[in-house]
């Protein structure tokens, strides 16, 4: 019995992604909120025989209500991308809206799970995690940064690439970051061990790193990725409703390594660093990050330089969240 | 019961359907409103083995999009260009049509008709040349009129097989199973029988067993039903008409059938041609359809115990098809 926010529910990934919330019979409560055009897309997917009620909030004035009595808030909302653009463009955007949005849930829901697809990510989830320290209610186990879409197309790539691959068995853990070279995906610690030569492995973890970009072309101005990423999240938010009820599911995630220190050992040492931020396979359980699942092998050397690279770049990203958090 | 009905299975991590059923699915009109979000749910479904995606614009980029989930199925868009609407129909063993304009406030289906009916009558050219064994799912509107007008298509190109022409109504059951569930609290099916639009949608309460309504509940709830279409145009203020919840129902009715292809028995409620109300000059009604591999099994009559109510709307509705009957079928024959 899980009540879910959704807010930026009226946009392109918000949409699609409330429907399949809809649709998740572990829902009980929708909220919908955005500043426009809500109530349509409420009025729209209520009509839709499942557990869940669903309620509209239009407008920077029911946002306090939007997100009171919730479980769970998932975050879509802002600009999406451009051709041309790098996820860090979007930045100056998207840092005031989710800074506003999770001031709401600290205020109204403060042990909500935080769940944060705005990009961009390696930043969005810091400034995050600054207001609701400033609040005084962060906790590093209920804070995500939602990674899944880049474990989808690890999967999905790799099957292009070798069609009997069964691409939705086939886990491949995806570190490091959400955009660019900052995702490192771990093609030698796949589930199922899949056998690449050296220039397969740079040109997989090239298109799984930019797997973003390709949309945004394919789509020539009108958007980015919507209807993957609300497939993403939406399982991102099963996953997290189902350890709430108390399986253990791994999922990939952004997260503070704060969540388990402990746990945290094993990706510092392999080049995390003191990195306050990194994707790491989260088990997931009733209180949300219940340890960092362990990468179950060594990466290759390919994937060590991949991981330096990533937390160099990771670095700034995140600095760049929690300044704006920490200046304003 | 939600559970037996579930159209999608999210992740689709391991299932034990006959995968290796090839089952190809066309959607025209992927990059509307209706159409993303309908592709989205195909392609979550592991029983989809391919799509093909066409619009006029816009489709490379829901392909390249809903093409990196990794489910089962392959993703192609296409446009109108290089032949991209027959390279999508080739080998399709279902195509659903969404495409057309959705009504804005204030507007009934049948306002639609002079824009929706040449493009219904366009894509089902090309549905009767490149897959004419294909079964159609027809979700543009007006459906009363535009399930005539894809007939008439395939007979001129003697292709008609009426077993695979589908008008899909689903998002009426749905509606009508939400719309008691929220008095009730139970969520039971609601068969609905009759059209798709205003009052020809017929909601069998009745059948519903343990259902108790006054007579005032059982008129509000129909008419809730009836317009519950209005009702999503109106709180979308000009934005549109229903997509998310259409794409839902499409999607179900699309499943049933798949379901049906990989031999269970599935009994679903359509708008199909039947002779059921031939006395009355009918072609076309909404009731209870059994499904196979071939489309329609059987069509089935309505109860004979339908309440003296449901029958009057029966009534009331007959002419109502007929008009948008006639409207679909002389358009075809003048055009």
């Amino acid at each position: 019995m899980v009540a879910v926010a959704v807010l930026g529910a009226a946009g392109g990934i918000g949409q699609p992604l409330s429907l399949l919330l809809k649709l998740n019979a572990n829902v009980t409560k929708l909220h919908l909120y955005d500043i426009v055009n809500v109530p349509g897309v409420g009025a729209d997917i209520s009509h839709i025989a499942t557990n869940a009620e669903v309620k509209s909030f239009l407008g920077a004035g029911q946002l306090a209500q939007a997100v009171s009595g919730i479980d769970l808030a998932i975050i879509p909302a802002g600009v999406p991308r451009k051709p041309g653009m790098t996820r860090d463009d979007l930045f100056k955007i998207n840092a005031g809206i989710v800074k506003t949005l999770v001031e709401a849930i600290a205020d109204n829901s403060p042990r909500a799970f935080i769940a944060v697809i705005s990009n961009p990510v390696n930043s969005t989830v810091p400034i995050a995690a600054e207001v609701l320290k400033a609040k005084g209610v962060f906790d590093p186990q209920r804070l995500f940064g939602v990674t899944t879409l880049d474990v989808v197309r690890a999967s999905r790539f790799v099957r292009d690439l070798r069609p009997s691959a069964d691409a939705a068995a086939l886990r491949v853990p995806v570190i490091g970051g959400h955009s660019g070279n900052t995702i490192v995906p771990l093609l030698s610690l796949a589930s199922t061990p899949v056998d690449l030569s050296a220039e397969e492995t740079k040109e997989l973890t090239h298109r799984i790193q930019f797997g973003g970009d390709e949309v945004v072309k394919a789509k020539d101005g009108a958007g980015s990725a919507t209807l993957s990423m609300a497939y993403a999240g939406a399982r991102f938010a099963d996953s997290l409703m189902r350890a709430i009820k108390g399986e253990t599911v791994v999922e990939p995630a952004f997260i503070s390594l704060a969540a388990d220190t402990e746990g945290a050992q094993e990706i510092r040492q392999l080049g995390a660093g003191d990195l306050e931020f990194f994707a790491v396979p989260v088990e997931l359980g009733p209180t949300g990050v219940k340890r960092i699942a362990p990468l179950g092998g060594e990466p290759s050397e390919f994937e060590r330089v991949a991981i330096g690279v990533a937390v160099g770049a990771l670095a700034t990203n995140i600095a760049t969240g929690v300044n704006f958090v920490q200046n304003a | 019961m939600f559970a037996t009905r579930n159209a999608v299975k999210l992740g689709a991590r391991s299932f034990s359907t006959g995968a290796t059923l090839q089952s190809k699915v066309a959607v025209l009109g992927a990059a509307g409103g209706i159409g993303q979000p309908l592709s989205l749910l195909l392609k979550a479904n592991p029983r989809v083995t391919e799509l093909g995606l066409y619009d006029i614009h816009n489709t490379p980029g829901v392909a390249a999009d809903v093409g990196h989930i990794n489910t089962l199925s392959t993703v192609t868009g296409y446009t109108a260009k290089d032949d991209g609407l027959k390279k999508a129909l080739t080998g399709a063993e279902l195509v659903v049509i969404p495409a057309g304009v959705p009504r804005k406030p204030g507007m009934t289906r049948d306002d639609l008709f002079n824009t929706n009916a040449g493009i219904v009558r366009d894509l089902a050219k090309a549905c009767a040349e490149t897959c004419p064994e294909a079964k159609l799912l027809i979700i543009s509107n007006p459906v009363n009129s535009t399930v005539p007008i894809a007939t008439e298509v395939f007979k001129k190109a003697n292709v008609y097989d009426a077993k695979r022409i589908f008008g899909v109504t689903s998002l009426d059951l749905v509606r009508a199973s939400r719309f008691v569930g929220e008095k009730t609290g139970s969520v039971g099916e609601v068969p609905v029988v009759g059209g798709h639009a205003g009052v020809t949608i017929i909601p069998l309460f009745s059948q519903v067993p343990g259902l108790q309504l006054s007579d005032a509940e059982r008129d509000a709830l129909t008419h809730r039903v009836q317009f519950g279409g209005d009702e999503v145009v109106k709180a979308k203020d000009g934005a549109g008409s229903a997509t998310l919840s259409m794409a839902y129902a499409g999607a179900r009715f699309a499943d049933s059938l798949l379901r049906a292809a990989a031999g269970e028995d599935v009994l679903e409620w359509a708008f199909v041609r039947t002779d059921l109300f031939k006395k009355e000059g009918l072609e076309f009604f909404s009731t209870y359809v059994k499904l196979d591999k071939n489309g329609v099994k059987e069509v089935l009559p309505l109860p004979s115990n339908i309440s003296a109510y449901e029958q009057e709307l029966v009534q009331k509705a007959i002419p109502e098809l007929k008009k948008s009957e006639a409207k679909g079928v002389s358009f075809v024959a003048g055009n």
